[in-house]
């Protein structure tokens, strides 16, 4: 718990250096909160419970899960082993910038990456159904590469 | 609906008499139609003649005033568009509509430098409009086709697209596109929640019909070959499946029992099957389903994604994109699956392949460097010519002679969504002549129908 939470800390202080060259270097405020094109930051994210992120992000044209996604994927998991009852929709989505049925296929990968990651953890598929939408459902209608960082996801729904 | 299906079974037009067509005329004037709009054909479309005796036409709640003025204005704006023809103003015609067509005087229209006159008149009862049209060589003082037809007065636009259509091949050689329609989805509300319906509307953007009610999202529509069907995406109950819809009847119906995501549908050359992905455990492939017999076939067996599948005109091929070699590229293969073959090798990603209605070329959107591009190239892969760059466009669509594709293009947009626009956009095969297609709403995934009147 301690080294977590001063790790916690160190990366807080990376962070925070990271923003601040990004500021210096006159970059948008909002660019450090991108790892290569993965958005890292929370200004989107919602919870599903105390600490559950419900979403996680993905790079351009990919579904693999980043370390921050296997972390969020794993507390959602333990979420769900708690409530028993409960069944999980995962939405996966796509930025704009590809052609609209290409993203119908990639958000279904996305969201079938989440899935396959929470049965690893001992969640039942037939708890998890997942649905794509594509491009069609942004969360940030920005056109710039922070936007789309953050458009592209799988979102957990109750 | 109701309205619609009125409007599908009247669309039988019969053609009264074909009364003079001389092939021997030598036709000295010629539309140069492989250079786009270089030098677009001066033309004068005189007002149609009005019979004595006929009624107004009545279009739902609007009263047409002039019916001779307004066919000739469609039929401009049909030339005017194609890039082809120039349409000349009428002010400076002189000679009056009815004797224009009995006999013009050549001379007067030589002055205003037209090469072609284009002369009508039009009788209305309450249940029939009959309308002929002459074509004039002003150069040869000749004239180059006449011919009339009858139908029910509200068809009048088309009666005007046709006439463009016999007018555009007798000076082109090739297959007139007017009489046409073109099925898209209307757009309406915020860039997070678009509210999205089916529409159909003419080739010209008028008659517009809404299909669905925006309850759920519709994506991508493609008409069949008869023009009667459309396959197209609806997430109703939140199950995004392909779905058939009969437009004379309303009747819609799932395409198949899938147990998950279908979508990318189209419709095999001769109507009979439905082409389509379907997506399970994150892997998207192709299959078909024979809406006769509801056999379904699966076409390709891979671990990535195919999708956006397109059959050859003969029905042979299929190309569709994959990103099998990593990034999404364009392929084609036999239409059972067998002897797939990567045809785009350039740099960038390449998607949604369209062949073309003459076979000899593929359509396709192109993504390189963050700009998208509408381009065709022939479907071994050379000969890749790009026809349009922007912020963001895909999804080309044939015209039914293989000469202008249409698609839709979106705009930037600020973090508010302000900025954004999704519009229908048309450009001609020789990378000229690139407009905008008017829409009530924004619109987008256009679809192109197969000539009405065959």
């Amino acid at each position: 718990m301690d080294r977590s939470t001063s790790l916690k800390r160190i990366l807080m202080v990376i962070f925070a250096c990271f923003a601040l060259s990004a500021c210096a270097t006159g970059k948008k405020a909002g660019s450090g909160q991108m790892q290569g094109d993965v958005y890292t930051g929370n200004d989107t994210v919602e919870y599903l419970a105390t600490g559950v992120k419900d979403r996680v992000f993905f790079a351009t044209n990919k579904s693999t899960l980043t370390t921050a996604s296997r972390d969020t994927l794993r507390k959602q998991a333990a979420w769900m082993r708690k409530n028993k009852d409960l069944s999980v929709t995962v939405e996966g989505h796509a930025d704009e910038r590809g052609t609209r049925e290409y993203n119908l296929a990639l958000g279904e990968r996305r969201a079938n990456a989440v899935k396959d990651y929470l049965m690893t953890y001992g969640i039942s598929g037939n708890r998890i159904s997942v649905i794509s939408y594509g491009k069609e459902r942004p969360v940030n209608s920005g056109s710039t590469p922070l936007a789309w960082s953050q458009n592209r996801r799988s979102v957990t729904i109750k | 609906m109701k309205c619609l299906k009125d409007k599908m079974r009247k669309l039988f037009l019969t053609i009264l008499c074909f009364f003079i067509f001389n092939n021997n005329v030598l036709a000295l004037i010629q539309v140069d139609i492989t250079r786009g709009n270089l030098e677009p054909l001066p033309i004068a479309v005189s007002p149609f003649h009005v019979e004595s005796g006929s009624v107004e036409i009545k279009h739902s709640d609007k009263t047409i005033k002039n019916i001779g003025a307004e066919i000739a204005k469609v039929i401009e704006v049909n030339f005017r568009r194609s890039g082809l023809f120039n349409p000349l103003k009428k002010d400076s015609f002189v000679q009056k509509p009815d004797i224009a067509h009995a006999k013009p005087r050549f001379e007067d229209w030589r002055l205003i430098k037209a090469q072609a006159l284009v002369t009508g008149k039009i009788s209305v009862s309450e249940d029939k409009l009959r309308a002929e049209f002459r074509l004039w060589d002003v150069v040869a003082a000749k004239e180059m086709v006449a011919l009339a037809f009858s139908t029910t007065p509200d068809n009048w636009r088309r009666v005007a697209h046709i006439i463009s259509d016999k007018i555009y091949n007798r000076l082109t050689g090739e297959d007139g596109y007017f009489d046409t329609r073109i099925i898209y989805v209307a757009e309406t509300g915020e860039k997070t929640q678009r509210y999205k319906r089916l529409a159909i509307m003419d080739q010209d953007g008028a008659n517009v019909k809404y299909l669905t009610l925006g309850n759920e999202l519709v994506l991508t529509p493609r008409f069949s070959p008869t023009n009667q069907l459309v396959t197209y995406l609806s997430y109703f109950r939140n199950m995004p499946r392909v779905y058939l819809l009969d437009i004379e009847t309303g009747m819609q119906e799932v395409v198949g029992d899938f147990p998950g995501m279908t979508f990318a549908p189209r419709f095999s050359p001769d109507g009979k099957k439905i082409i389509m992905s379907f997506a399970k455990d994150g892997n998207s492939d192709i299959y078909t389903m024979n809406l006769e017999t509801r056999v379904v076939e699966k076409i390709t067996d891979h671990s990535s994604i195919d999708t956006s599948p397109s059959y050859s005109p003969d029905g042979k091929y299929i190309t569709f994109n994959s990103d099998r070699s990593g990034l999404q590229q364009i392929y084609v293969m036999r239409s059972d699956g067998t002897n797939i073959k990567r045809i785009t090798f350039g740099k960038g990603l390449y998607g949604t392949p369209v062949w073309s209605p003459r076979g000899d070329l593929i359509a396709f959107t192109k993504v390189h460097k963050n700009r998208f591009y509408i381009g065709v190239m022939r479907p071994d892969g050379t000969g890749e010519r790009l026809l349009t760059e922007n912020f963001y466009q895909e999804a080309p669509s044939w015209s039914p002679n293989g000469r202008v594709l249409i698609f839709y293009r979106e705009t930037k947009s600020d973090s508010q969504g302000k900025g954004f626009s999704a519009k229908l956009w048309s450009i001609d095969l020789t990378g000229y002549n690139e407009r905008q297609i008017e829409t009530e709403t924004d619109g987008s995934d256009p679809s192109w129908s197969s000539i009405l009147s065959k």
